[in-house]
């Protein structure tokens, strides 16, 4: 089970709601997904029509995750995350600062900030970030429930680019590490998940599939594939062949 | 009187270039089925499967420039109106009603009808209402985008209507539209403010050479991506409409060509959103949102107050896309796109 800031969650695919073609394929998608954590942009909560909200197409059962996106300093994402917590009651987050509209990287100074200023008021704090080791040992440090680095440029489904830092990240944390962004195909979240990440996030690969219901589903496998890949504890890698029955088996 | 040039017009004078794959992309001849298929890619990887639905709110067509295309040109003997803050509350409020979280508050170049004061007293009213709101007016001082942003002000529109300063003269006839370089550099003092979405733009038809127009927008546009990195570039490219001023166009931008021109403009700027408004008739807009376009306006008026209360002063242009807001929005669904009326929160409160 996965385990962030003391709840336990049977799925390790956290899936996002954006970029869908509409409420109800999104809506189909999050089932087929297995997903216990939807995450949701407060700027896209319309709390004034709520039957044509989003939030209304979020499947009973699953646990909302507000997050701050559009946010491009600290003070903005504090505000956004107490109107995410005034409209879901809940007290988790997910911090997104993204000053930069064009590679929507987000801002490792002002998420630093922020994380400060929501733990200090009492939220849950999961932040999206960049796969900077000491980044994240900060975050850790300031009382995040995860580190959520990136696996590439948010949208851009290039697959874990940053494979080499999230091994780092992962060696050295006691947060769950949670891969958000870039993940392109369900591959990229089974690699992520065998190298030891906690849980991984993906919206853009799913919502923009052909089939978004059927990517859905293809990640909830890759994600479980990887989770037991990793747990079974993989082989060496050599260089060389080395012979599924040695040659010199008779001796012993 | 006129404005030095301003950083990007010293650029543009350098003759170098940020989308050196840009005429190629706009020449005559190229594959446009091959063009806009890639261009589609692009922007589904980009901004997914959602267009973002906006409405122009007219406040007023009072004007003190007189520009040759324009319904609103001074030496135009047109019913005007500039509405109150309560009059613009209203208008909004129906707009609201169907659905707008995305206001653009439009207005003719007259600082005493519309003053930076009556401007900020409107966004103070909205904000409580409308997440996301933008200006397309004339240009300001610092001082006055400064106070608008802190206001609660989103975006600025400014387009340069042509980038040939030759035929600029020609169509800008009297005043303060008429500085060339006071317009462009406008854009560069509004990001410098702190404003966060930034619309350019192009009136195609104006200049005889539109490939030139889209090179040097193209150009704009990623040039104030470079400089500005917090400001989100919005591009528009309207062609020349039927107004009152009876203006015809130069050269016609074909169907075909308009198509090519937004098509080699997502190619070399990915991340720039790209607006059409209801200039543009149906078929064509249903076209275009399968291809480029990641902005609407739908069910507009151009009047000021004509949304409640039509027929009463003079519009800026005519609309082709009669389609309601509703109506627009079915059409995105067909199409397999999410008609985005929120995609914002209130900057102040």
């Amino acid at each position: 089970m996965l385990q962030i800031a003391g709840r336990s969650f049977r799925s390790r695919l956290l899936v996002g709601t954006g970029k869908f073609r509409s409420h109800q394929v999104m809506r189909d998608a999050l089932v087929a997904s297995g997903a216990d954590i939807v995450t949701v942009a407060l700027r896209r909560v319309d709390l004034s029509r709520p039957q044509d909200d989003i939030l209304s197409f979020v499947p009973d059962g699953m646990t909302l995750l507000p997050n701050t996106s559009g946010a491009v300093d600290a003070d903005e994402a504090v505000r956004l995350a107490r109107l995410g917590r005034a409209a879901t009651g809940a007290d988790l987050v997910k911090l997104e600062v993204t000053p930069d509209p064009r590679t929507l990287a987000p801002d490792p100074i002002y998420t630093l900030r922020a994380a400060e200023l929501l733990v200090a008021e009492g939220f849950v704090v999961l932040p999206y970030c960049s796969a900077d080791p000491v980044l994240c040992r900060h975050l850790e440090e300031a009382g995040c429930a995860t580190v959520m680095p990136l696996g590439a440029w948010i949208g851009s489904n290039r697959g874990l680019r940053t494979r080499d830092a999230i091994e780092v990240i992962v060696a050295q944390a006691s947060v769950p590490v949670v891969v958000d962004a870039g993940l392109g195909v369900p591959s990229d979240a089974a690699e992520a998940m065998e190298i030891g990440a906690s849980a991984v996030l993906v919206n853009t690969a799913i919502a923009v599939a052909a089939d978004p219901v059927q990517m859905a589903r293809a990640f909830a496998l890759a994600t479980e594939a990887g989770r037991l890949g990793y747990l079974a504890g993989p082989g060496a890698v050599s260089a060389t062949a080395e012979a599924s029955s040695p040659l010199t088996g008779f001796l012993s | 009187m006129s404005t030095a040039p301003g950083r990007f017009a010293s650029f543009l004078a350098t003759g170098e270039t940020l989308v050196p794959s840009l005429p190629a992309l706009l020449a005559p001849g190229v594959d446009l089925e091959q063009l806009a298929g890639r261009a589609r890619e692009v922007t589904l990887q980009r901004f997914g499967r959602a267009v973002r639905l906006f409405a122009p709110l007219y406040v007023s067509n009072a004007c003190l420039s007189s520009c040759t295309y324009c319904g609103f040109s001074k030496y135009l003997d047109v019913a005007r109106r500039t509405l109150t803050v309560e009059q613009v509350v209203e208008e909004a409020q129906s707009l609201v009603a169907q659905g707008f979280r995305h206001l653009l508050l439009v207005s003719g170049e007259h600082r005493v009808e519309v003053s930076a004061d009556h401007l900020v007293a409107c966004i103070v009213a909205l904000r409580p209402f409308v997440p996301s709101l933008s200006i397309e007016t004339q240009t300001w001082s610092d001082d006055t985008y400064a106070r608008l942003v802190e206001a609660g002000l989103e975006g600025v529109v400014h387009y340069e209507e042509t980038y040939d300063r030759g035929r600029y003269a020609e169509t800008h006839v009297a005043g303060w539209k008429r500085d060339y370089d006071r317009r462009l550099a406008s854009t560069e003092r509004a990001a410098e403010a702190g404003v966060r979405r930034l619309g350019i733009g192009v009136l195609l038809g104006l200049s005889a050479d539109w490939r030139a127009d889209v090179q040097a927008v193209a150009e704009h546009a990623v040039w104030l991506q470079r400089h500005y990195w917090r400001t989100e570039v919005t591009v528009s490219l309207p062609r020349i409409k039927s107004s009152a001023s009876g203006f015809q166009p130069l050269v016609p931008v074909t169907d075909a060509e308009y198509v090519q021109a937004l098509c080699a403009l997502r190619l070399v700027a990915p991340e720039v959103g790209i607006v059409l408004s209801t200039r543009e008739a149906p078929a064509l807009r249903d076209g275009l949102v399968r291809i480029a376009v990641t902005t609407m306006s739908a069910g507009s008026s151009t009047e000021p107050g004509g949304y409640l209360h039509p027929g009463e002063a003079q519009e800026q242009f005519a609309i082709s896309d009669e389609r309601s807001p509703a109506e627009v929005a079915a059409m995105l669904v067909a199409a397999g796109y999410d008609p985005v009326w929120k995609d914002a929160f209130a900057l102040r409160t």
